[in-house]
């Protein structure tokens, strides 16, 4: 899956020459570049980064994002194979290397997959690189039959002209590495989309079918030792004394080795390493460490806001809340810490040896992580090439700023020497791992007037900033606001004219990182359960009273949709109990309604949900689906029952599976989706499923049952 | 799922030298000679011994199903087993079920109707979800199953049940479901 990274290796697909061989010149035009690219300029392609056709006919196009299951392989190659004309049966996709001028995310400025943005970023590029690659074919056609290009028709990967002349892509392609690409080519209008827009099966699937897929974990260089770290057991606690004598004389174990990250033990297997590292005795330094268990947290988390607010929106004065006649409505949710737990854990291989460093692993943001391999090592940034792995899932866990697991791999062979090292975060690990989707409290204080108008809406925030200390802190964090902290909770498009939302920044030492769907995660839980308690103390319904307070817009219809979709008739209707969760983010807008039962467990057994969405134009329109119903599944189970959860002295309490329970198949209830069709462009899929279930499920719950969620999960003491 | 008994052999060796055993067994239709560390799972076997890889290590706890491979016609975790326990056993993992030119029907099912997204537990849930139904055709009853003096109904209930030691952490479940119900139909199992 991944593409040849040796620099001549890497222009040519594995079948021959491909398209186009002059990789100089464009970079140059690119480094000439002097408006900055954007993802509606995208900068000049360099004909053969991005497709790469075979003398078999086969195009594989070179996915600049990494694929663990949003479908950006599928997406990108889609763009492609519209513009070039091609049969979707002739499309491969390949997996990027390390190569930030090339592949770089043109929302982020940076090679990197996040905030949904796979498609949005790509729709322009990727469609521009697929008609430079049909116009250098035509040319090359052109040339070879001796007849005008503009005679030449291209459909479903075949080349033809009225002659009779016909070819495949395959035929031309190294011809047509020799003809200039032309810098703007003219796209496609929609109604002329074969593709875009069509359920097309995915190009990942029949591997990830059959075993052949490699992820990282599957990979075995030839004299591979396998590397487990032991890693502190508190946050911020450092190595005291290592006794490993006992570990040492584990076969197969071959070394034991202090790192910056705790102690790596190398081994022969797997087995040997991990026995390895239950025979260690450590003793750690916890002088500096985070300590506190989870009440003591949460009581931080409360205390915050009380102290030092940054103003994050305001707007009227909330002093109408004050006014005599209105309805005063106060509530605090708070929300858990919580792991990503992807199904395959942390994990990444390197090779060290002659000044170079080889590494390959499931990086999401390569950006950061070469350049920190590099300095680990002390290397040359162009002596460190990284291949992009398939990984098992991230929901944000492989996005590292501080790039902790590159580091991490880096130490190891440093420490280790030359060699090759497979590093293993055991399930154990992972849970444990931190880089938590923070904690977060939210204090609402609302009013509404006799007529059921709401005339005050105050929403303070405390958590933790994401950005603060790492590289996006410049990007994301504006006089003490960090965005992902409050996005959700600010630019609300309800009519809500005194407002105000505020928030406190929480400082621990447990790192936090996004987690799908990052801030909406909390903020939109939140405030759509905070709506329907003013809401109903405006005696009104959940759905009528918030079409109630929309402008004519997106938003509005995705609730109009989805109320449509579920037959809404109200709150509870006999022994079952409906909610709506609305929660745009990332640029699309999602509604769902979710059915719940009472069955005695103490917790909402959600039986069905019905989910619009509005992502712009659905590029893959069962990749959208798709997503959706994982997102809601990701969402609901995690609303249900997920809490990372600090015991006496820091230990976090979570360890596997048992303890930090996922939705099973059992649990997960009959979704209807529905897309919106309109013509705007794409926005991102893979975390705006996440926002609404919660809620949606929670405010369902509240309408069956009368009781209120106050704090997350559903499910207070998770094991049932 | 199968419970596998605890091995009775003498009390392992604490550190040092391993102890090792031969261990013959047939692996998707090729027999495997080997002599392996005691203590070896069946999951390691597989993936470091023979680089079948196609089965996953999620959890190495028996938590999360990735691992399911077919021993014997049966089901199991291979993270929760010795290697040196299966002497002389048959082995069914993902490798041995069907290749990209000749899939499995329930292969071909998943790939159909899109039953993944990140694919790591896919491997596990393909080989589990072909057990289930063999499970069911055998009578064999689950939880769920209402009577049981009549064979278990081949309702998505019962799917749904058998299912749950298989986790998929991205919530493809609905387009999984959509592929196993669609082999069962196929299969001619009673509803």
């Amino acid at each position: 899956m991944t593409v040849q990274t040796s620099r001549r290796g890497f222009l040519r697909a594995s079948a021959g020459l491909v398209i186009a061989m002059a990789l100089p010149l464009p970079m140059r035009v690119m480094a000439q570049e002097a408006a900055a690219p954007s993802a509606a300029n995208p900068p000049p392609i360099p004909p053969n980064a991005f497709v790469q056709i075979a003398p078999d006919d086969t195009v594989t196009v070179v996915i600049k994002h990494i694929e663990f299951g949003q479908g950006p392989l599928t997406g990108l190659a889609t763009l492609v194979a519209e513009e070039l004309d091609a049969d979707w049966a002739q499309m491969r996709g390949a997996l990027a290397p390390a190569n930030t001028p090339l592949y770089a995310n043109l929302l982020m400025g940076a090679q990197g997959t996040g905030g949904s943005t796979a498609i949005a970023n790509s729709f322009v590029q990727m469609r521009r690189a697929g008609a430079q690659a049909r116009a250098m074919l035509v040319a090359a056609a052109a040339a070879e039959w001796g007849v005008p290009a503009a005679e030449i028709t291209v459909a479903k990967g075949r080349i033809a002209h009225p002659s009779g002349k016909e070819s495949g892509f395959g035929a031309f392609a190294e011809a047509a590495a020799q003809q200039t690409a032309p810098e703007a080519p003219t796209l496609k209008t929609p109604d002329q989309w074969v593709l875009i827009g069509t359920d097309l099966p995915k190009l990942d699937t029949a591997e990830k079918s059959d075993g052949k897929a490699i992820f990282t974990l599957d990979q075995y260089p030839e004299g591979l030792q396998v590397v487990v770290v032991a890693h502190p057991d508190v946050f911020g606690a450092k190595v005291g004394s290592v006794d490993d004598t006992a570990a040492l004389a584990v076969a197969g174990v071959k070394a034991v080795r202090t790192i910056p990250q705790g102690v790596a033990v190398y081994a022969d297997n797997t087995f040997a390493a991990l026995k390895g590292r239950k025979a260690l005795k450590v003793t750690w330094d916890t002088s500096g460490a985070e300590t506190r268990d989870s009440a003591a947290l949460l009581a931080a988390h409360v205390a915050a806001l009380d102290g030092e607010l940054h103003e994050a929106e305001a707007a009227g004065d909330l002093a109408a809340m004050d006014a005599p006649g209105v309805t005063v409505v106060e509530a605090e949710y708070s929300f858990p810490f919580l792991a990503h737990a992807p199904m395959e854990t942390l994990d990444g291989v390197i090779t060290l040896g002659d000044g170079k460093a080889h590494a390959a692993f499931g990086s999401q943001f390569p950006t950061f992580d070469q350049p920190a391999i590099a300095q680990t090592l002390g290397l040359p940034p162009e002596a460190v090439t990284i291949d992009v792995m398939l990984a098992g899932g991230s929901f944000g866990r492989r996005a590292t700023p501080d790039a902790h697991l590159a580091v991490e791999l880096a130490e190891v062979a440093k420490a280790g020497g030359p060699g090759s090292y497979k590093l293993m975060w055991t399930r154990e690990d992972d849970i444990r791992g931190g880089y938590y989707r923070p904690m977060s409290v939210h204090r609402f204080r609302g009013a509404v007037d006799a007529e059921g108008k709401i005339v005050g809406w105050q929403n303070l925030v405390a958590t933790k900033s994401i950005a603060a200390g790492s590289p996006m802190e410049p990007m994301m964090v504006r006089d003490g606001v960090d965005s992902t902290s409050v996005e959700g909770s600010i630019g609300l498009p309800y009519a809500l004219p005194n407002k105000r939302i505020a928030l406190a920044n929480v400082e621990t030492l447990i790192p936090v990182l996004w987690w799908r769907s990052v801030g909406s995660s909390h903020t939109a839980f939140a405030t759509e359960m905070f709506m329907d308690e003013l809401l109903q103390a405006a005696g009104k319904d959940p759905v009528q009273g918030r079409l109630d307070l929309l402008p004519d817009g997106r938003e509005k219809v995705v609730i109009q949709k989805v109320a449509e979709m579920a037959g809404w008739k109200g709150a509870k209707q006999g022994e079952k109990g409906y909610g709506i969760g609305y929660a745009k983010s990332f640029g699309t807008y999602v509604a769902q309604i979710a059915e719940v039962e009472d069955r005695g467990t103490g917790y909402p057994h959600v039986t069905r949900v019905w989910c619009a969405v509005d992502c712009g134009i659905a590029v893959n329109p069962n990749i959208v689906r798709a997503q959706m119903e994982g997102g809601i599944g990701f969402g609901l189970g995690t609303a249900l029952f997920n809490a990372v959860r600090f015991g006496e002295g820091g230990h976090v309490v979570q360890s596997n599976f048992n303890n930090y329970r996922m939705l099973r198949i059992a649990e997960m209830p009959r979704v209807e989706v529905e897309i919106i069709k309109t013509d705007a462009d794409p926005t991102g899929v893979g975390e705006p499923g996440v926002p609404p279930i919660g809620p949606a499920v929670a405010n369902a719950w509240r309408a069956l049952t009368g009781k209120a969620t106050r704090a997350l999960p559903m499910l207070s003491e998770e094991i049932a | 799922m199968e419970r596998v008994p605890t091995p009775q052999t003498a009390s392992p060796p604490a550190t040092g030298a391993a102890a090792t055993s031969p261990v013959r067994l047939t692996i998707n239709g090729m027999d495997q000679a080997l002599t392996l560390d005691n203590r070896v799972s069946l999951l390691d076997l597989l993936r470091e011994h023979l680089h079948l890889t196609g089965t996953k290590k999620g959890c190495d706890h028996g938590q999360c199903g990735a691992c399911t491979v077919i021993v014997n016609g049966r089901r199991i975790n291979s993270c929760l087993t010795l290697a040196v326990m299966h002497d002389g056993d048959e082995v069914t993992t993902i490798e041995g079920i069907g290749t990209p030119d000749h899939l499995d029907p329930m292969q071909a099912a998943f790939v159909a109707h899109d039953g993944y997204q990140c694919g790591y537990c896919t491997p596990g849930q393909i080989c589990s979800a072909r057990a289930v139904l063999e499970e069911i055709a055998a009578g064999i009853p689950s939880h769920v199953t209402g009577d049981l003096n009549a064979p278990p109904p081949l309702s998505a209930e019962e799917i749904r049940e058998r299912m749950s030691g298989n986790l998929c952490r991205c919530g493809a479940y609905a387009n999984m479901l959509e592929a196993i119900l669609e082999v069962a139909d196929t299969q001619g199992l009673p509803a």
